[in-house]
């Protein structure tokens, strides 16, 4: 029904489009005076009053109707069966309804419930109906207001021109609303969170053990929500990484701005940046099946106990991922510094090496350092590698053979079970998805900084 | 000759340095080499099925005509299956024989009886999946030479096994059910069509959004926007936005669109939005770059023959930054298609035996059924995980190949 609506929108759009440009050309056919703009703006105004207003309709719709129509079913339940139910029970009747009213019956519904159910598919008609009505209606009424706008010297084309630069500002918003809806979803449920949990346990509470009982009856701990296990393991877990990704980087980096072929080059560094596009799910089962074993039989070998979820073996995979992040954006760097620097240094009988490392190297630091810290803010970020080779056990340890939790982890699975929405468990994840937002943000603000203040230096 | 030596040392240092890039660019190849080499080499054997043929008597006691869908299909794959080993008569015996052939075998019996009511009454020949075990067993995974304890199958079934084997019924075609199938609790079964049709959706969504947004935000903030603090912002907003964890893009997507605006869960729609937002800055920054590219002169000429501004950068500068725009969108997109964390808060994890039908109905995607399965206990899936990893890989090193022939196909060179 919604593609129907949407296509006959956009036929009528199309058809008023070809009616205003015809209009506007028949009307310089037999008139003097010239036309202000041509008559493809003549349609294209035509065809945005058409349009616009009618598509806006529809999503608006679209987008309030469930919410619309979940009330209403709700307020049409027989009291005697909901008055002693709390407000998220009544949620999962409605949905309940709903199920039954897309035909999916799983055992034998209540017969108040089939009842609303056949209502609930009577309504959802009916909206549908209103809804094909009212927008095309809504086409009809713009298409026969604006054409009679149209005249030889109508300013069609500034008309356009506006809504055109309407809807490119709106456009360039997004961004800024993403960040907000980011930062207003994370610290609205983050807030309700410290309603439960005072601020400070969290973020100085040693002990991290979520387990909340689901059920009012069930036997557990009452949780705990001290975030330093979990940070102090996404830090380990993420210097392990950086410990394998800035050295092997920066000096692949070196060797191809400053030593290698550019035939050599032109091949190698494509592949280092085919890293950079596995996905981190492979990362996760490469980590899982070939390193972490790897690691543990070495381990056995040597006599160390090492985990098979270790912090060593996620932080390694992590450290691979990142190799290219770092060796390009160092590179970047390299290249960067002017080639009178690089001259000037091999002119005064300084070996290509000396060049680098006491002339290009301290020239580029904050390129690079830009880039470690960049590389950083990904490391903390990542998820998947670790989700699928760390552990989920909070240990406070700085022993990479042990295995530990972290930030992004504790997200995820506080996230994926079936828990209630509003419990302080799956509140968690928010608090530890603001704290980790937060971080990130820093990082890379500070990344920006210092690379963009570098390029003004050189430019 | 203490300056020879001190050149000699300084030299020396040279080489040093020179080998210690060298084995870095070796050490990150080496890394990419292994984890191509070792997935592959574990991936390669999902690739092929081991199939049996099996004639199988469809006969009127079992399946009523007018109801072919209510047949017992369950005993008619037995017994079919059990005519191959005529030897077999003990209750256990034949349990445990039973279990060679996938149980999934009667579902597809029924659906192409279902499909074909013509069959019924018909003897008529079938070539049916494996078990998981056989199909490793058959593959030489499973090792024969061990202890019975020490493997899933027992000697027995090995020795029916390769009684069936001998008589030329085992095969192992192409496995086509990989891309076909959906998912399914039996690896011999399980494909990715329904993951296949989950990501393009939420690809489909995602692109239908972020392309045209970023690009009208890109030509504003490019074309039209005057610099001031305002814009400034958006900028520094648009480069951190870009390196935000995508973790925290599925915190938004559930907190946002499933709980606030009540969204459908598991939804392809979601995810795509979900997607569409991360991709945004992505394709904000490269079509930026393409629009820079595009030299001065044009703008001035259109100018110069009375073109507005709009009409400048619509008709003359746009067309021109195409490629190099479309280069960054399926790069962005690329990106998009292996994105696992949002997806997964989002829901798109859950176990979905029909391919999906639509954006709003429940689906998977390849790298969130790449995770299910490497999640997934049976032997089996280890092969498929890697199989799913090496056809996501295939999409990826596609779209970023048809990425870089369009830049080197109509990219201009000023």
């Amino acid at each position: 029904m919604l593609l129907y609506v949407f296509a006959i929108i956009l036929t009528l759009t199309v058809l008023a489009y070809f009616h205003g440009s015809r209009r506007a050309a028949s009307l310089s056919a037999f008139s003097d005076t010239p036309l202000h703009s041509r008559p493809a703006y003549h349609g294209a105004y035509v065809a945005i009053w058409a349009g616009l207003p009618s598509q806006v309709l529809v999503l608006l719709w679209v987008s309030l109707e469930t919410a619309a129509l979940d009330a209403l079913i709700a307020g049409t339940l027989p009291d005697a069966e909901t008055a002693a139910l709390s407000s998220s029970e009544r949620g999962l009747i409605v949905s309940e309804i709903k199920s039954v009213a897309r035909g999916l019956i799983f055992g034998e519904p209540a017969p108040f419930i089939v009842d609303a159910a056949a209502r609930y598919g009577e309504w959802q008609r009916i909206a549908a109906w209103c809804l094909a009505a009212s927008a095309i209606s809504l086409v009809l009424l713009g298409l026969a207001v604006s054409q009679r706008r149209i005249t030889a010297l109508f300013r069609a084309r500034h008309r356009v021109e506006r809504v055109l630069n309407g809807t490119m500002v709106l456009c360039s918003l997004a961004a800024i609303v993403t960040t907000f809806g980011i930062v207003i979803s994370l610290a609205f449920e983050a807030f309700k969170f410290f309603q439960h949990v005072p601020i400070s346990e969290f973020l100085f509470g040693l002990s991290w053990e979520p387990q909340i009982a689901i059920r009012e009856d069930q036997v557990a701990g009452t949780g705990a929500f001290g975030a330093i296990p979990v940070f102090a393991g996404t830090f380990l877990i993420s210097a392990i990484a950086m410990i394998v990704a800035v050295p092997v980087g920066l000096m692949s980096a070196v060797y191809l701005s400053e030593f290698a072929r550019p035939g050599f080059r032109a091949i190698v560094k494509p592949l280092l940046e085919i890293l950079a596009g596995v996905p981190t799910v492979v990362y996760g089962f490469f980590a899982v099946l070939v390193i972490a074993p790897a690691l543990k039989s070495f381990g056995g070998d040597i006599g160390l106990p090492i985990a098979s979820n270790s912090a060593l073996a996620a932080g390694l995979v992590m450290g691979i991922m990142i190799i290219p992040f770092i060796s390009s954006l160092s590179d970047d760097a390299l290249r960067a510094v002017p080639q009178a620097m690089r001259e000037g240094s091999l002119g005064l009988g300084a070996t290509r090496a000396e060049t680098v490392l006491q002339v290009l190297l301290p020239a580029a630091l904050p390129g690079i350092m830009g880039g470690i810290l960049l590389a950083a803010s990904r490391a903390i970020g990542e998820t998947m590698i670790v989700v699928m080779a760390a552990g989920l056990i909070a240990t406070l340890t700085l022993d990479p053979l042990q295995s530990v939790t972290t930030v992004t982890v504790q997200i995820v699975t506080l996230l994926t079970g079936d828990t209630e929405f509003d419990s302080p468990k799956t509140l968690a994840a928010f608090a530890l998805g603001l704290t980790l937002f937060v971080m990130t943000l820093c990082l890379n603000v500070a990344a920006l900084r210092t690379v963009q203040k570098y390029r003004e230096k050189y430019d | 000759m203490a300056a020879k030596r001190h050149s000699r040392r300084r030299h020396a240092r040279e080489r040093y340095l020179r080998i210690v890039g060298l084995s870095a660019v070796a050490a990150a190849l080496g890394m990419l080499g292994l984890l191509v080499v070792s997935l592959t080499f574990l991936g390669h054997s999902a690739f092929v099925q081991t199939m049996v043929d099996v004639p199988i008597n469809l006969s009127e006691e079992l399946i009523d005509r007018g109801e072919p869908a209510k047949g017992n299909y369950r005993k008619i794959v037995t017994e079919g299956f059990l005519n191959l080993l005529p030897e077999i008569q003990a209750r256990g015996e034949r349990r445990e024989a039973g279990k060679i052939l996938s149980p999934g075998a009667r579902w597809i019996i029924k659906a192409a009886v279902v499909a074909n009511p013509n069959l019924i009454g018909t003897t008529h020949t079938f070539t049916l999946p494996l078990a998981d075990p056989f199909d490793q067993l058959h593959k030489g995974v499973i090792p024969r030479d061990v202890p019975q304890d020490q493997r899933r199958v027992s000697d027995n079934q090995i020795a029916w096994f390769d009684h069936i084997a001998a008589s030329g019924r085992i095969s192992s075609p192409f496995n086509w059910g990989l891309f076909f199938n959906a998912d399914s609790r039996f690896p011999e079964l399980a494909g990715l069509a329904g993951a296949i049709a989950g990501s393009f959706y939420a690809l489909l969504v995602c692109f239908v959004i972020s392309f045209p947004v970023g690009i009208a935000a890109a030509v504003y903030l490019e074309e039209f926007a005057p610099r001031s603090r305002w814009t400034d912002l958006i900028e520094v907003n648009i480069n951190n936005l870009a390196a935000v964890p995508s973790v925290v893009f599925g915190l938004l997507g559930l907190a946002l669109l499933l709980n606030f605006l009540g969204m459908p869960r598991s939804a392809p729609l979601v995810g795509g939005i979900t997607l569409a937002l991360m991709t945004l800055p992505t394709i904000i920054i490269t079509t930026r770059a393409s629009l820079t590219a595009v030299p001065p002169s044009i703008r001035e000429a259109a100018y110069g023959i009375g073109a507005s501004r709009h009409q400048v950068v619509l008709h003359h500068v746009l067309p021109l930054a195409l490629p190099g725009i479309l280069t960054g969108a399926i790069i962005g997109l690329a990106r998009a298609l292996g994105e696992t964390a949002p997806l997964l808060l989002i829901g798109m994890n859950a176990f979905i035996t029909s391919a999906s039908g639509g954006i709003t109905d429940p689906a998977t995607a390849l790298p969130t059924q790449i995770f299910i399965w490497a999640d997934s206990p049976e032997r089996g899936f280890l092969a498929r995980t890697s199989a799913a990893i090496l056809v996501l890989l295939g999409f990826l090193v596609t779209m970023n190949g048809l990425a870089v022939y369009l830049r080197r196909r109509f990219e201009w060179q000023w």
